[in-house]
């Protein structure tokens, strides 16, 4: 899923100091079970908010709800009412929910309240960890499951580089060296002659680098 | 025992301090407390493992974010103490009573009254 | 389609059965000419080929591509190494084409040190392209003078291409698998990082030639003197992938410190002189960072000079 993280507070309350009735919009989705822009997160914002405009001597209104999901239409369209009473949203949903929210109701500053970061999993309970990079051309048949794209500092075809050691990337000796982690999981599956097999350079006009992506499922259009 | 402490302390009982949420301890600042305190097992003899533990990352996360709003993290405290400590118990009240003394009344309070 | 330019002295040296000689030059931080001029004067007769790092560490130095120019037009014989973390493959033809019009001829793919090593930590990386997959490019550059679109070129580039190889680096089993894959990408040279665990070394030398890999490639042992015990020190605990064992530390903390550095030097002539006798071992990459003035010396005492006529 993706993962994000709630913004640091003195950057959220810099684009909203000026606003007189705030709403922050949590999501149901992704954020929630990454903790950082459900209901709970959004409950904490707005009393952080309140209490900073309090302290501040400003008369503001700040209040939260939590939306299923920010990024499909009868969702964001149903709380058009409750959105037309505040000067500014500020969305704790991921970039696309913030942007769907923004583009639906335009008048409004939409205000990111989290960064996100990456798609991910949940490796324990309060860590969440990048495993996709979205490129558009999934090679994991290849890798015995793991993906060099988003596991390796240099997202390497045919990797280790020179500097893995120990099964570690050197970067940090806390992020594990993807290559490390494919070669072990190839020896697993008894296919270590993919390993030897060079890659022929990767196809980057699908992913980000060829620019903004959609997909069209015809048999699933009205 | 019928040890006295400050009248000003007003308790919250729960089964254990890793029931405290960290929208507990910022709703009680919110709704006009001038500081609070989580008094909660001592480390290791927490009666549901690590309750305690929890609630001390959650007074520290909420200390961070009082830093940065303004209000200031000395208004909030973690204190661990065992059920059989009455006279500690009485002791926290007083100390830290004397700590949000010496702060003043929380800046949630005389802010309007400063705009005014 | 013609070919630009001359065979790599490298590669005529190492066809004629000598033992062959590289060193390498650091460019400056900054535009100054002189700098790669009076490095490459100290060592340019006493080695075959000039290899000038690329942005090494990710810190920016003048780029190599000027440098190994430079070096060419003093009468030289420059190595180009080139990393993939800088540019993508449009670029990287590109500087090809560029070396190869100057009469560049021998290179070394490399895929870089990630950013955050360097100077600019908040650089966007490219890695567009890894070293297996340069290795693949120059070569489908060279022998079907195309580039990866297909386009064919009227003149191609003719590079003697070569890339790296940590043997010391975890785990161990990898090591010659992944040899065995930038073979197969079309490696013509390998030069290693610096060797002081010679048993270790010469494993790996074992299971190349065990595979036959000795004869499709050409391993330059690489080599680098100790100054010192605090450089041994500092080489031991903070280089990655560096493996020093005790002994050569001790053996240094052993002579006084005015004699530490010619010390150094006696380990890696008496290096040189095991590594001659190791199948596979093809001649030798001296590093003497910031102490280049070394290189002839050494290249003397290891009785290398002079270099063979080819």
């Amino acid at each position: 899923m993706i993962i994000a993280k709630m913004k640091p507070i003195e950057e959220i309350i810099d684009e909203v100091k000026d606003h007189k009735k705030v709403l922050v919009a949590g999501c149901d989705g992704c954020v929630t079970v990454c903790e950082a822009g459900g209901l709970k997160e959004a409950q904490i914002l707005a009393s952080a908010l309140r209490m900073y405009f309090r302290q501040a001597g400003q008369d503001a209104v700040v209040d939260e709800i939590s939306m299923t999901r920010q990024c499909d239409h009868p969702y964001v369209d149903a709380v058009a009412d409750t959105v037309a009473n505040y000067d500014a949203v500020v969305s704790m949903a991921c970039g696309a929910g913030i942007q769907f929210l923004a583009e639906t109701y335009r008048g409004k500053p939409i205000l990111p309240g989290v960064n996100t970061c990456f798609i991910g999993v949940t490796e324990a309970k309060g860590e969440w960890a990048e495993r996709c990079q979205a490129c558009g051309d999934c090679l994991l048949a290849s890798t015995g499951g793991i993906c060099p794209i988003a596991r390796c500092s240099k997202r390497m075809s045919n990797g280790p580089c020179g500097g893995s050691a120990s099964g570690k990337c050197e970067v940090s000796k806390e992020t594990d060296c993807g290559w490390h982690l494919i070669y072990e999981r190839l020896k697993e599956l008894g296919q270590l002659d993919r390993f030897e097999k060079p890659m022929d350079p990767k196809d980057w006009a699908k992913s980000r680098d060829g620019g903004p992506r959609k997909i069209v499922k015809e048999v699933s259009q009205i | 025992m019928r040890l006295s402490y400050p009248t000003n302390v007003r308790i919250v009982k729960l089964p254990c301090s890793g029931r405290v949420d960290i929208i507990h301890i910022m709703k009680a600042l919110e709704n006009g407390a001038d500081g609070v305190y989580v008094a909660g097992c001592l480390e290791g003899d927490c009666h549901y493992q690590v309750g305690n533990l929890r609630a001390k990352k959650r007074v520290a996360y909420v200390k961070e974010i009082l830093d940065k709003i303004g209000v200031g993290s000395d208004r909030v405290a973690m204190y661990n103490l065992s059920a059989g400590q009455g006279p500690r118990f009485a002791e926290i009240a007083r100390e830290f009573t004397e700590i949000i003394r010496k702060l003043g009344p929380s800046p949630l309070r005389t802010a309007k009254k400063k705009a005014a | 389609m013609s070919a630009n330019g001359t065979m790599s002295r490298l590669e005529k040296v190492l066809k004629a059965g000598h033992l062959a000689v590289t060193s390498e030059c650091g460019p400056p931080r900054d535009c100054n000419a002189h700098v790669v001029e009076e490095k490459a004067r100290l060592i340019g007769n006493h080695v075959d080929a000039i290899n000038v790092t690329d942005n090494q560490t990710a810190v920016v130095r003048m780029c190599s591509l000027a440098s190994c120019i430079r070096i060419k037009q003093m009468g030289f014989e420059p190595v180009l190494q080139m990393v993939t973390r800088d540019r993508n493959r449009i670029a990287a033809q590109a500087d090809i084409l560029g070396a190869a019009s100057f009469g560049i001829n021998t290179m070394l793919c490399l895929t870089g040190d990630h950013q955050s090593f360097g100077d600019h930590p908040n650089a966007a990386n490219v890695f567009d392209l890894d070293s297996t997959q340069l290795l693949q490019t120059v070569r489908l550059m060279c022998d079907e003078g195309k580039l990866l679109s297909g386009h064919e070129m009227k003149v191609k580039p003719s590079m003697f291409v070569g890339a790296a190889e940590n043997p010391f680096a975890d785990p161990f089993e990898i090591r010659v698998p992944r040899l065995a894959k930038k073979v197969a990408a079309g490696a013509q040279f390998i030069q290693t990082q610096c060797i002081y665990n010679m048993p270790k070394f010469k494993q790996w030398m074992q299971g190349i030639c065990d595979r036959g890999l000795d004869e499709k490639v050409a391993i330059l042992a690489g080599l680098t003197p100790m100054k010192g015990v605090g450089m041994a020190k500092y080489m031991k605990n903070r280089v990655p992938g560096m493996d020093v064992p005790d002994e050569i530390i001790k053996r240094l903390q052993g002579v006084p410190k005015e004699n530490q550095a010619e010390e150094g030097i006696k380990i890696l002539l008496e290096q040189i002189e095991e590594l001659k006798t190791v199948k596979g071992v093809k001649g030798f990459h001296i590093m003497a960072i910031e102490w280049e003035e070394k290189v002839p010396e050494i290249v003397e005492r290891a009785g290398l000079y002079p270099r063979p006529q080819v």
